[in-house]
C-alpha cells in the first residue's frame, strides 16, 4: 500500500466521519466545526488529485469565509444550546431509510465505471493556477464577469434582507 | 505509481451526498439544514474534480501537452462562486426569520402560508 492510497483512505474516513458528526451532533456550533473538518478533508482530496488552485480556494472560501459566516450567525443568534426539538421518531426513521435507498440507487447506477486517477506524482498540471487562469480569462471570461454581477446582487439582497425595517413601514 | 479507481471517488461522493440528504430530512434547525446543503454541493464538487482528472489522465497518455479536463475544474470554481452568493442571501433570510419569530425551527415556518 503506497502513501497516496493511505492518504486517500485516511481522508475518506475523516470526511465521512465528520459528515456524520455534522448531522448527528446536537450543538450547532459543534456541527459547524465538524463541517470545517469535512472541508479540510475535501481540500486534502483536491491536493491528492493535484487540483491545487481548487484546494486553496476551497480552503479559503469554504473553510475560512463561509464557515466563519455560519459560526458568526449562530453566535449572533445565541443558538449554541443543546436543546433542539427533535422530529418525530418515525419521520426520522423514514428519512434515514429514504436516504439509504437513494444511496443504493445511485451506487447501483454508477458502479460500473472504469478509469483511474493518478495521484499527485507526475502527470497533470491542469489544476495549477497558470492553466486555469488562462482558460478562465479567455474562454470563460463572460461567465466570470456575470458572476461578479451575481455577487453584487447577492450583496444588495443580503443588505436589504438584513436591514431593520424602519418604524414608518411597520404598521 | 499508484492509481486510485474513480469508483472510489464516486462512492465517497455518493456517501457524502446521502449524508447531506439525510441531514436535511432529519434536522429541524434551519442553519443545520443549510449546512447539509453545503455538504451536498461539496460532494458534487469532489465528483467533478475526479472526473476531470480521469479524463485528463486518459488524454495525457496520447498527448503530453493536453489540457483536457480544465472545464471540469472551472465548473467547480463557478459552483463555489454561486455557493458563496447563496450562503450570503440564505443566512440573511435566516437572520430575518429569527428576528421575526425568534426561532430557527423550520416547523414554525408553516405560518408563512398565512
Amino acid at each position: 500500500m503506497q502513501i497516496t492510497e493511505i492518504l486517500f483512505w485516511f481522508l475518506t474516513a475523516l470526511s465521512l466521519f465528520s459528515a456524520l458528526m455534522v448531522v448527528f451532533s446536537d450543538n450547532p456550533v459543534h456541527s459547524v466545526l465538524w463541517l470545517i473538518m469535512v472541508f479540510i478533508a475535501i481540500t486534502g482530496h483536491y491536493i491528492l488529485m493535484n487540483a491545487q488552485f481548487l484546494a486553496i480556494v476551497n480552503f479559503i472560501v469554504y473553510a475560512g469565509a463561509i464557515m466563519v459566516l455560519f459560526l458568526f450567525v449562530i453566535m449572533f443568534m445565541n443558538l449554541n444550546k443543546e436543546t433542539e426539538p427533535q422530529k418525530n421518531i418515525w419521520l426520522r426513521l423514514a428519512a434515514v431509510v429514504s436516504g439509504g435507498v437513494l444511496m443504493l440507487v445511485l451506487i447501483a447506477a454508477l458502479k460500473d465505471n472504469a478509469g483511474a486517477i493518478n495521484s499527485i506524482k507526475g502527470e497533470g498540471s491542469i489544476g495549477l493556477i497558470k492553466n486555469l487562469g488562462q482558460v478562465l480569462f479567455t474562454e470563460y471570461v463572460l461567465p466570470f464577469e456575470i458572476s461578479s454581477v451575481l455577487f453584487l446582487s447577492a450583496m444588495v439582497g443580503a443588505v436589504v434582507l438584513g436591514k431593520k425595517e424602519s418604524k414608518s413601514t411597520v404598521s | 505509481m499508484s492509481l486510485i479507481p474513480v469508483n472510489y471517488y464516486i462512492f465517497l461522493s455518493i456517501a457524502l451526498f446521502t449524508i447531506g440528504v439525510v441531514g436535511v430530512l432529519t434536522r429541524r434547525n434551519a442553519i443545520i439544514i443549510f449546512m447539509c446543503i453545503e455538504l451536498m454541493l461539496n460532494a458534487v464538487n469532489v465528483l467533478l474534480v475526479a472526473f476531470s482528472k480521469m479524463h485528463h489522465v486518459a488524454a495525457y497518455a496520447m498527448d503530453k501537452a493536453t489540457t483536457t479536463g480544465t472545464e471540469g475544474q472551472l465548473f467547480v470554481f463557478f459552483i463555489m462562486v454561486v455557493a458563496a452568493a447563496e450562503v450570503t442571501v440564505g443566512l440573511a433570510i435566516i437572520v430575518m426569520l429569527y428576528r421575526n419569530i425568534h426561532s430557527v425551527d423550520i416547523n414554525f415556518l408553516n405560518r408563512l402560508k398565512h
